[in-house]
């Protein structure tokens, strides 16, 4: 079947040393239009390092990371100038990072985090800023009085909603999210997971998020990756994985999960 | 009689690195066809692998070896070999699965669980909710309670939710696993009324049914599992 001309992104034999010690090594997939694709893996598996690689954050060793632009076409991130590649972050890309203070910016109100991303991409008309920074704000179930408070007065619920509100303003097609809802409570964290669910499937996202929690990643993916040891031991559906897992280490991990 | 599903000479095992890299063998040389209209009861007693062979027709567990073909969107698709992005449009389209178990987002309304897989094929929001209403009120789940998540509702509840879900979409194969356990007599027989309709839509089903007068009622033939089964005395 000829899906190529689809593709969103395409990872080519990536691999990220650090001096002799291994971040995440030959890694290759593809990410489908409106496909959300988990990672799973323990800590120190190369989860996060493969996430910054693949979100141009972190160039890597080796390997290459294309991504279908909107004119274009397929492009190799890490061949753009640097504004090319800084417009993409900030336009077609978001990135959700585990902790709210790494995607916010904790100074300034919880309208202007929104309304930033608006005016980088070069919204000027103040109103509007405001209007789309309240309808934000709405979204994601924060209240429309308290977009001129700091986000340091929010919970840590709150944050991490606010974080995905400023990243999704822009209108991206394609997230990233580093463990979006660790070092959440559970009440809180089942809120956040029918947010991104029901976000993903109204705005037709596609998604890349690594947790190392499988009920999460359960719910909110269609497919996933496991890793160790910074490659990629075994991917497929979702509940195939899960449920019916080949790789030693996969079935380590799953038998592993507490039964509540 | 339009085939809908035709498996040839599947055989599955599981390798359990675990237990140091044990492998038990489970089935082989399963042949096995349905066409529009079947509704077959898998047989066996418990423990002989009917759930096991439901999972592998859907693609939840790997095949060691062999074919399943769909019939899918006008043509033959083999899910043993398909992509992901092909099985998931299988699971979308043409093979729904009703599982014993209930997984769902917490605080997602009952409403919206049961309408889903309509919306996402396409259906409005309304057409969807207005079927999901009626599904819900035919397997008497109280109005009171399409509001809420069904994660606090009772086993009997959640497995009516689970067949509401299921229901709700017109595919064109089904696999039930278990659809009428932990049911009274009531709302057994709105299960068993909603296999006849699909039946009659030309849908082609695989159930697993473990009491006898539920079995007789709809089934149209039997396979039974333990005869392709491989014993296992390690």
């Amino acid at each position: 079947m000829s899906r190529d001309s689809n593709i969103l992104l395409s990872i080519r034999d990536l691999t990220m040393m650090y001096g002799s010690r291994i971040g995440c090594q030959d890694v290759c997939f593809d990410l489908w239009p409106g496909e959300v694709l988990g990672i799973v893996g323990e800590s120190g598996s190369g989860k996060s390092t493969l996430l910054n690689c693949i979100s141009a954050q972190l160039e890597p060793s080796e390997g290459q990371v294309s991504y279908n632009t909107r004119i274009e076409g397929m492009k190799e991130v890490y061949q753009m100038s640097e504004p090319e590649r800084r417009l993409l972050m900030r336009t077609d890309w978001a990135f959700v990072h585990q902790s709210p203070r790494d995607g916010l910016r904790m100074n300034v109100s919880a309208g202007a985090n929104v309304g930033e991303r608006l005016m980088a991409i070069g919204n000027r008309h103040y109103g509007d800023i405001r209007q789309s920074a309240e309808n934000w704000l709405g979204k994601v179930e924060i209240e429309s009085d308290r977009l001129d408070d700091l986000p340091s007065t929010f919970s840590g619920g709150m944050q991490q909603r606010l974080q995905i509100a400023r990243n999704l303003v822009t209108g991206p097609r394609l997230v990233f999210m580093d463990e979006p809802t660790g070092g959440l409570d559970v009440s809180v964290q089942a809120k956040l997971l029918d947010l991104l669910r029901s976000l993903v499937r109204d705005l037709g996202l596609s998604v890349i998020i690594v947790t190392h929690d499988l009920a999460v990643a359960r719910l909110l993916s269609n497919r996933l990756m496991v890793m160790q040891r910074g490659r990629i031991v075994e991917q497929g559906l979702t509940d195939q994985v899960l449920d019916d897992p080949q790789h030693a280490y996969t079935q380590l991990l799953v038998s592993s999960i507490l039964q509540t | 009689m339009t085939d809908m599903l035709k498996v040839e000479k599947l055989a599955k095992s599981f390798t359990l690195h675990t237990q140091g890299g044990t492998t038990i063998p489970v089935f082989e040389d399963i042949n096995f066809s349905m066409q529009a209209g079947d509704c077959i009861g898998l047989t066996g007693e418990s423990g002989s692998g009917k759930s096991t062979f439901m999972r592998m027709l859907y693609a939840n567990y790997l095949c060691a070896s062999g074919s399943v073909n769909v019939f899918h969107d006008g043509r033959w698709v083999d899910i043993t070999t398909a992509t992901p992005h092909d099985i998931l449009e299988i699971r979308k389209v043409t093979m729904g699965y009703v599982s014993q178990f209930l997984r769902v987002i917490p605080r997602v309304s009952t409403l919206d669980i049961v309408a889903e897989p309509l919306t996402t094929l396409g259906a409005s929001e309304e057409a969807a909710k207005d079927k999901a209403r009626q599904l819900l009120s035919r397997l008497n789940i109280p109005e009171r309670l399409w509001s809420l998540s069904p994660l606090t509702f009772s086993g009997g509840e959640q497995q009516r939710v689970n067949i509401a879900r299921g229901f709700i979409a017109d595919y064109p194969i089904m696999l039930l696993d278990e659809p009428t356990a932990s049911l009274d007599a009531g709302n057994r027989q709105t299960v068993l009324d909603l296999i006849e309709e699909a039946k009659e839509r030309g849908s082609a089903i695989l159930g697993i049914f473990h009491d006898q007068a539920a079995r007789d009622a709809v089934c149209t033939d039997f396979f039974d599992v333990t005869k392709h089964r491989i014993e296992y005395d390690g």
